[in-house]
């Protein structure tokens, strides 16, 4: 076939992807596989770091948010994707745990970290599943240059964001569509109650709420603060992006603290790993005080070792809740989808 | 020779390689998520697929998918067809360069279009007072944004190659140009005009992104049901029924346009002369090529625009930092290195589907000889358009269930991503190719033999002439869909070796202006990418390759 | 009433028509006769408005058409491939500009049509079962229907083979004649010229070269090329031609162009000279012969006579087949 010709030629010369290497194939126990989101990022240095120490290769497969990892992780849990994993969330842990996905390890957790366990983890004793290695809270943020310039006093809590006062200036992902939307559906669950959220979301809309699909857009499109320069000043979004929005040594946001809700992230060896040692190898370099103080600059969330030294900017204005509102695991896992369901017809109406 | 059999086993034979492709790189995934959804805890439970069916929620998907594709198909349609006549038959400065920037949208990811986008219609926009935002006029609008190009390009290459004559004729008769277009040109352009349709129509329906980021997730799609039910609920069963509905649809979806592709005597022109200059008469496509021209435009300026601003100000800053780790960004590797990794991809997806498609465009257009052969030829046309009709959720995860074990232990492979691509480009390099091959009159290839011109060396002479404009379309397609790739790629990229978009993708979603300037910087630099390998294409259509 | 004054028409840059001015007449048909490349068929295309003039007017009735599109000046152009819409039938081709001009009765005016080019009962078949002269019948039909002003016939019958193209050609000029129809045809074939026109222009090198009614053009070439290109065998100058004009009984010219059948063998004649070589064809018997003081000429004989190489005969000469020609060749 002459139309090949070319293609063979491009083959050859390695205009091709096929051509690189294909970082080690099949099953060897110098390498240790972390099944991960896409969410996930470390510095090379402190890679090459763990590759010393430890003797393997780090083999990262990273994709989707955490809903897809879970989700892959339980589809693939009697030929896992790889020894370990990372970044399945309280919100999603319950259904790991259920689908026996993780086999038990436990970590020496670092100073402050065992008030992020899962609940339900290492009930009676047993060995922990899953071992915490950062935080992030997801709360309402405020652009406090805007509420100054329109002599307007912003926002302190949920109740405030159904006050008319507030109309038409609040935009937040949805719950369907985006990870921190789920956790801003479960804030108001903790706040007003199984049977008391879907009245404050229908308030919520009247009063001119916009949803967009995912953060960016919210953030970057339509909040006055973001890259799009919007034009509403009250987001949906963490409790560290106040750091992000930093001039001439003052934050133009801040984030409300009484509206959050606590996202852990957690670690566990893969039951049925083919490197159990390097899987366990590597949650104890994700505890490392080197790879938490990277945490916050690599991955945008806060260590759970409280000893490590945060990034100046984050010590200033990224500021944590103290209290932050909370779903049992085991709720989120048994009602997700009737609560998705009742919040989508809501807001669609 | 002559047997009885040849025939068949010709056809198997040509067959046979893209039939083992898409079997292990389709048929089986998506087998393996189906039989996940109907076998629910070890047993078949097919009622309960079926009782997701009977939910209101479902038919108002199901309903919205239908008509959101069928507006954005028509709309792609409307402008398309007379943009694709004036860039295509019609000679005036920077049409080269035209053509290659309508291209650009194809490659773009939707996060970044998404943006750019609610930049200009958003509350807040220079559009906004539109009122667009959310609506699904939005929607379509950004269905039509990614899709024109598919129905220019398609559409402007047969339109390239018909006989100019026959038009004449009638226009020598007395027929008005709208009179001649309808009665004469549209039917001869018809085959390509219902494959380029259809193939608008599958990418519509599966459109993901476009319809949650400007709908506002007022609206719902059969594809992000399927999303929301595999990657957030896990619920395999109601995912399977969607995922049914989606199969049964392009099977009749199929089964229409292969009706309607059918002509009595299509016949090509191998060359036709230079093209005249843009006149008067030539004010519908010229109009549709500004509208489409401000439709495509108007959202990359704005992406052009972003990546510049620093700060204030404006700068290269964005761009500059593109080209390094950096110490406190998202960045996961160099941009250059994930440009280098795209195009590579690119580049493999490109033979990959070329190659493919070329034997599947060869094997459906031979003229059947028994009513059987010709039921088998169209049963393996329809077959590979089912890539584009089926969610690259299911796909992806379906992957990772069945492709785990020998002999296709493809999990780990390197292939998979291009594979992947190569997939979802061959509808569009078949049914681009399938067009051109099936005008070209079998008596020339019966001449070419019988002068003993082998079957290789008849294809070289008699029909690679008549393909090359359509292979190189073709492959610009392949290049372009492998380019801008995010869904089936974000579930089999690795970390080590992300792509352009899952790198644009990556930042976008990460606090700090400085990664919201990069991602629009990344994606200018891929739109760019992509707008000079296809002015490069354009640019090796050599008139005279037909002549060895 | 169609005149062309002083069109030119570029091709890419080079002119492919040179100042090309001619005169069309209600109710005639105009051959133009010309070589292949010889400009005549992008004149055609010119006047049907198919191509842009660079300089000269086309006029209809003394309107300069150059701002009206193809599908207003109310012509029709048939092809020399008749380009039959593949997609419609016979009875919808033909009934192609009627339907578009929402004619009432159109079902009758295509039988009508198909009558008249010898084809009824062709209506449902479809333009790839027929053979070429029907194409082209059904062609000539489509273009016939609307009754155009003027009809453009771009090298009619040359797809032809010979038997059908004769054929068709006497239908050709019957069915104008009977429909009154104004045609302007172009074709390299002088027979088929003569066979259809009543008037006739040829053209050489882009340029019109000669034009007038077809005998007096055919009576009187305005060179030696066109006497050569209206099928005269040979040209002759100086001493020779006044010999054979002479011999003629006509009055003295530069040059004279000769038929092959000019000099018929007789018993006795005003020439004689001797046979070189023949040649015997179904109607008559083709000589070459030297005839003295002249040099070699065609000549044709009966069939009953034989006469051989070598042999002495005696030739008159047919004025009819000879046209003194103003300029040497």
């Amino acid at each position: 076939m002459l139309a090949l010709a070319p293609a063979l030629v491009l083959v050859a010369t390695g205009c091709s992807a096929i051509g690189q290497d294909s970082g080690g194939d099949g099953p060897s126990f110098d390498r240790v596989v972390l099944v991960t989101h896409d969410s996930f990022a470390l510095p090379k240095p402190l890679i090459r770091q763990f590759e010393q120490e430890s003797g393997y290769d780090l083999v990262v497969r990273g994709s989707g948010d955490a809903g897809v990892l879970t989700n892959k992780l339980v589809l693939t849990k009697d030929d896992p994707l790889g020894d370990v994993s990372f970044g399945v969330d309280n919100t999603f842990a319950s259904r790991a745990l259920d689908e026996g996905v993780f086999a038990p390890y436990d970590a020496q957790l670092p100073t402050g970290a065992d008030r992020y366990r899962l609940p339900g983890d290492g009930a009676d004793g047993k060995a922990h599943d899953l071992t915490p290695i950062d935080d992030a809270s997801v709360c309402v943020n405020v652009d406090d240059t805007w509420f100054a310039a329109h002599h307007l006093a912003p926002p302190k809590a949920l109740d405030d964001l159904v006050d008319p006062r507030y109309r038409d200036l609040f935009v937040t992902p949805g719950a369907t569509t985006s990870s921190p939307g789920m956790a801003f559906l479960l804030t108001t669950i903790a706040a007003y109650g199984e049977d008391g959220w879907q009245d404050w979301w229908s308030k919520l809309m009247a009063n001119g709420a916009k949803l967009d699909d995912g953060w960016s857009q919210a953030y970057e499109v339509d909040f006055t603060q973001g890259g799009g320069k919007g034009d509403r000043p009250i987001v949906l979004s963490y409790d560290s992006s106040p750091a992000f929005t930093v001039s001439d040594g003052k934050s133009s946001t801040s984030a409300l603290l009484d509206t959050c809700f606590r996202q852990v992230e957690y670690a566990g060896v893969l039951a049925g790993a083919e490197n159990p040692d390097g899987a366990e190898a590597l949650i104890d370099f994700l505890l490392t005080p080197e790879v938490q103080a990277a945490l916050p600059d690599s991955m945008y969330v806060f260590p759970v070792d409280s000893s490590v030294e945060l990034p100046a900017e984050w010590a200033r204005f990224a500021v944590q809740p103290t209290d932050p509102y909370a779903v049992a695991p085991a709720d989120i896992s048994a009602h997700r989808d009737e609560w998705l369901r009742e919040w989508s017809d809501l807001t669609s109406r | 020779m002559m047997t009885r059999w040849s025939r068949p086993l010709t056809l198997a034979g040509l067959a046979a390689v893209p039939l083992v492709v898409l079997g292990v790189f389709f048929v089986l995934p998506v087998l393996g998520m189906l039989s996940e959804g109907f076998w629910a805890d070890g047993k078949l439970d097919p009622g309960a697929v079926a009782e997701v069916l009977a939910r209101p929620r479902v038919h108002r998907v199901v309903w919205f998918t239908v008509w959101s594709a069928l507006a954005g198909t028509a709309f792609s349609l409307l402008l398309g067809i007379p943009a694709a006549h004036l860039l295509h038959r019609r000679r005036f400065p920077g049409r080269r360069a035209l053509r290659a920037l309508l291209l650009v949208p194809f490659v773009l990811p939707t996060v970044v279009v998404g943006v750019a986008f609610r930049e200009l219609i958003g509350e807040a926009g220079p559009l906004g007072f539109l009122g667009l935002d959310g609506s699904a006029g939005a929607i379509v609008a950004g269905l039509v944004f990614f899709n024109v190009a598919v129905v220019i390009r398609a559409v402007g290459a047969a339109w390239e190659s018909i006989d100019p004559r026959p038009a004449e004729a009638a226009a020598a008769l007395g027929a008005s140009p709208a009179y001649v277009f309808r009665t004469v040109t549209l039917p001869m352009l018809r085959p390509a005009i219902v494959s380029a349709a259809s193939v608008v129509f599958l990418f519509c329906a599966t459109a993901f992104g476009v319809v949650l980021t400007l709908g506002g997730l007022r609206y719902s799609s059969v594809e992000t049901e399927i999303y929301l039910l595999t990657t957030n609920l896990l619920d395999l069963q109601a995912a399977a029924a969607l995922s049914i509905v989606q199969l049964l649809a392009i099977t009749g979806l199929l089964f229409v346009t292969s009706r309607l592709r059918a002509v009595p005597d299509p016949t090509l022109a191998r060359s036709t002369g230079r093209p005249p200059r843009v006149s008067r008469g030539d004010w519908p496509g010229v109009l549709s090529t500004l509208v489409v021209v401000v439709l495509v435009g108007l959202p990359i300026g704005a992406l052009v625009v972003g990546s510049l601003q620093v700060g204030d100000g404006y700068g290269l800053a964005n761009y500059r930092a593109l080209t390094t780790e950096g110490s406190r960004n998202a960045l996961l590797v160099p941009v250059t290195d994930a440009l280098t990794t795209s195009l590579r991809t690119a580049v493999d997806a490109t033979w990959m589907s070329l190659s493919l498609g070329l034997l599947v465009a060869v094997a459906v257009t031979r003229r059947s000889r028994t009513r059987a052969e010709r039921r088998a030829r169209g049963l393996l046309d329809g077959l590979f358009m089912l890539p584009l009709g089926v969610s690259a959720v299911t796909l992806g995860f379906g992957f990772l269930i069945t492709l785990d074990r020998p002999p296709v232990d493809f999990r780990d492979s390197l292939l998979l991503v291009p594979v992947a691509q190569a997939l979802v480009a061959l509808p569009l390099v078949v049914r681009t190719l399938a067009p051109a091959l099936g005008g070209v009159d079998d008596r020339q290839r019966q001449a070419a033999a019988s002068l003993g011109a082998g079957p290789l060396r008849t294809f070289v002479t008699v029909d690679l002439p008549v393909m090359w404009k359509p292979l190189l379309a073709a492959a610009g397609f392949a290049f372009a869909v492998s380019l801008g790739e995010f869904g089936a790629t974000s579930f089999l990229a690795r970390e080590d070796h992300p792509t352009m978009p899952i790198v644009i993708f990556h930042l976008i979603g990460h606090p700090g202006a400085m990664n919201y300037g990069m991602a629009l910087a990344a994606s200018v630099v891929l739109a760019a990418t992509t707008a000079l390998v296809m002015l490069l294409v354009e640019r090796l259509r050599v008139p005279s390759v037909g002549s060895f | 009433m169609l005149t062309l004054d002083g069109v030119t028409i570029a091709y890419d840059g080079r002119p492919a028509v040179v100042d090309a001015s001619l005169a069309l007449e209600d109710g005639h048909v105009l051959a133009v006769l010309g070589p292949s490349g010889s400009g005549k068929s992008t004149m055609l295309r010119a006047i049907a408005g198919l191509e842009p003039t660079a300089a000269g007017r086309i006029c209809w009735d003394g309107a300069d058409l150059a701002a009206v599109p193809t599908h207003k000046r109310g012509f029709a152009l048939m092809f020399q491939d008749g380009q039959l819409f593949g997609h419609l039938t016979v009875a919808r081709n033909v009934g192609y500009a009627l339907r578009l001009r929402r004619t009432p009765g159109a079902a009758s005016r295509v039988r009508e049509l198909l009558a008249l080019v010898g084809l009824s009962g062709y209506e449902d078949r479809l333009p790839a079962t027929l053979s070429g002269g029907e194409r082209q019948r059904v062609a000539l039909a489509r273009s016939l229907a609307v009754q155009p002003r003027l009809l453009l016939l771009d090298e009619p019958l040359s797809a032809l083979d010979a038997g059908l193209r004769e054929r068709l050609a006497a239908d050709l000029r019957d069915i104008l004649r009977q429909a009154g129809t104004t045609a302007l045809m172009v074709t390299h074939d002088q027979e088929e010229a003569f066979a259809v026109a009543d008037r006739l222009a040829v053209m050489r090198d882009g340029r019109i070269v000669q034009q007038g009614d077809i005998a007096q053009v055919w009576r009187a070439p305005a060179d030696a090329e066109t006497a050569l290109f209206l099928g005269y065998a040979r040209v002759l100058s100086g001493a020779p031609a006044a010999a054979l004009l002479r011999a003629a009984e006509l009055p003295a010219a530069p040059a004279v162009a000769v038929r092959r059948s000019a000099l018929v063998v007789a018993a006795s004649g005003p020439l004689s000279g001797t046979v070189a070589s023949g040649r015997v064809t179904p109607e008559q018997i083709r000589l070459v012969v030297d005839v003295d003081g002249i040099g070699e000429l065609d000549a044709v004989a009966r069939l009953d006579s034989h006469p051989g190489a070598g042999d002495r005969v005696a030739l008159v000469v047919d004025a009819s087949r000879l046209a003194p020609t103003p300029y040497a060749g």
